[in-house]
């Protein structure tokens, strides 16, 4: 069981309409790395993330995370349509950060961390409020636990969004460029807050433009362009050492 | 004419400018046209005074009247009842009307046609007619012997059917409003709903629905207005104990119209005024945790507040 994959995508593509977003795409996500997807906007790194969990139907390809298929059932060489209820099971084991915080702007922090909790898993109140507590304390923001969105900066919003996805005790973590809505001067915080996750042997995926947290903290890193992957490999091979052209045109605009 | 010479900067930093204290900008022409407007108003109101069709006196004996201020409650009660069925099966059916289910999709898409699509006065002649369309209802198995036989006329008086008359045409046009505010949320928070696992129900009541209140409140506002005056046409059922019925009633037997409408109207007002400032409070609850889209103060205008800074990233 520990030998499979925690994402495995064999030969996934996805259009919208007449546009080849993904494009025959593999790759394999042992379980406890950090796989840091970079390249271009467009390239759909985004949309391959989405994928991963159903947010986004696949066309073709199997795409599976822990060993199980994500979105479908295959039965008899045939393949099935999840019932919601399933889909929704899967996706909260994954836990996914959004560009834009995506928080939930009526309710205060901790309400935010304890919903899903509650609601989805049918944990008890008292016991989601400790958890919710303990994971802002995690984040660095144990005093903020009656802050609305509203009032918090966009570093503090995307640490709350951690927190709050943490809440769900994902086995994968998805980020999708978690820090690029944010003030520089507020990158560092969301950062190191990821950084520490990863340190703490948490699977994940990170869409990600910052190239020195790739360097630092990826296992593995690889280069989307156009919808195929032009180059994967350990982060000094990628980018410090790039073999394709494509990669090193687009390192020599971003570093 | 302003002088071209550059403004030079103050030598010390700590040096704090001096306030400036320019003079107003005048309008004269308001003061003009607010004058000519108060002179017609006083002209208008004392005219009105003195006019002997008015007739104050008798409005000023059958305003308080019992018959008319039970009139008058009768018309909340109708009012409070068809907004209260008209807001939950509004509710239903704007998320029916957005469900990926196309069935439920499709019985809602109907409803809204038949309901918004013929006059409220025709729907309440229709429901006055119910129980001559139907005289029995039965419950069971169709095409065999039904379990239980209910006469029309024994549960359903005119007050009711007035009642459902008025929710049932209501419940078509707050569909309309509740899917405009569930539409106005960022598709970003149905996202992360979904992504923490929420199924489509769990999303739209505890996310989307909350959101979608500062939207919907507005326009409901608006539409309980109405609907406290829509009530006067109840008499197409015919009911006649609300407020418009009942001072036709009196005015039909004194043979003094004009005074009764004129009470009439006084009370619809009065109701109306109520109404805008309990608005202002409701707006300002579910405000919550976004900032700015308090409204400043309670507003007589009818008009719905626009609400800024909607988005989540703020």
């Amino acid at each position: 069981m520990t030998d499979v994959p925690m994402v495995l995508a064999d030969r996934v593509s996805k259009s919208f309409g007449s546009n080849h977003v993904l494009r025959s795409i593999s790759l394999e996500v042992p379980r406890g790395e950090v796989l840091c997807l970079v390249g271009p906007s467009g390239s759909g790194k985004s949309t391959f993330l989405r994928c991963i969990n159903h947010l986004e139907r696949v066309d073709a390809g199997r795409l599976a995370v822990d060993g199980t298929l994500v979105g479908y059932e295959e039965r008899g060489g045939k393949l099935y349509e999840l019932r919601p209820k399933v889909a929704a099971k899967q996706r909260s084991d994954i836990g996914m950060v959004f560009q834009k915080f995506n928080l939930f702007p009526h309710m205060t922090a901790l309400e935010n961390i304890i919903e899903a909790p509650t609601l989805v898993r049918g944990i008890s109140k008292s016991k989601a409020l400790a958890r919710g507590k303990e994971l802002l304390d995690r984040v660095g923001l144990a005093n903020k636990a009656g802050s609305y969105p509203a009032h918090l900066s966009g570093g503090q919003q995307q640490r709350v969004a951690i927190a709050r996805a943490l809440a769900m005790d994902p086995k994968l973590m998805l980020f999708d460029e978690p820090t690029s809505a944010l003030d520089p001067e507020l990158v560092g915080e969301v950062l190191d807050v990821m950084k520490g996750l990863a340190e703490s042997g948490m699977t994940m995926i990170v869409v990600t433009h910052e190239m020195g947290f790739a360097r630092e903290v990826a296992d593995s890193v690889v280069f989307m362009d156009d919808g195929v992957v032009v180059e994967s490999g350990r982060p000094d091979d990628v980018l410090t050492n790039p073999q394709h052209a494509r990669t090193k045109a687009f390192l020599s605009k971003v570093l | 004419m302003a002088s071209h010479t550059p403004v030079a900067l103050s030598d010390s930093a700590a040096e704090q400018a001096e306030v400036i204290k320019a003079i107003k900008l005048r309008h004269p022409w308001r003061n003009v046209f607010a004058v000519i407007v108060l002179l017609a108003l006083a002209l208008f109101v004392i005219d009105a005074a003195q006019r002997p069709a008015y007739g104050w006196e008798t409005f000023g004996k059958y305003l308080f009247d019992q018959r008319i201020s039970q009139a008058a409650l009768n018309t909340l009660i109708l009012t409070v009842l068809s907004m209260v069925i008209a807001v939950i099966l509004g509710v239903a059916l704007a998320v029916m009307r957005l469900s990926p289910n196309p069935v439920v999709k499709g019985v809602s898409w109907l409803y809204l046609w038949i309901f918004r699509g013929t006059p409220v006065y025709v729907q309440l002649v229709f429901w006055g007619l119910f129980a001559t369309i139907y005289k029995t209802i039965e419950f069971g198995i169709p095409f065999t012997d039904p379990w239980a036989t209910l006469t029309t006329d024994d549960f359903l008086d005119v007050f009711w059917l007035a009642v459902i008359g008025l929710a049932l045409n209501e419940a078509a046009y707050m569909a309309e409003i509740v899917r405009a505010g569930i539409l106005s949320v960022d598709k970003g928070q149905d996202e992360a709903a979904t992504a923490l696992g929420m199924s489509w129900l769990q999303t739209m009541r505890r996310v989307v629905i909350p959101q979608a209140m500062r939207i919907i409140i507005p326009p409901t506002g608006n539409e309980v207005i109405s609907m406290l005056k829509t009530t006067s046409l109840v008499a197409a059922v015919p009911y006649s104990f609300d407020l418009y019925g009942r001072s036709r009633d009196v005015s039909a037997a004194i043979f003094e119209p004009i005074p009764l409408l004129l009470v009439a109207s006084a009370w619809y007002l009065l109701f109306t005024s109520i109404l805008m400032v309990g608005q202002y409070f409701l707006e300002k609850r579910f405000s919550r945790g976004v900032g700015q889209a308090r409204p400043d103060k309670p507003s007589l205008l009818t008009t719905p507040t626009t609400v800024q800074g909607t988005e989540s990233t703020k």
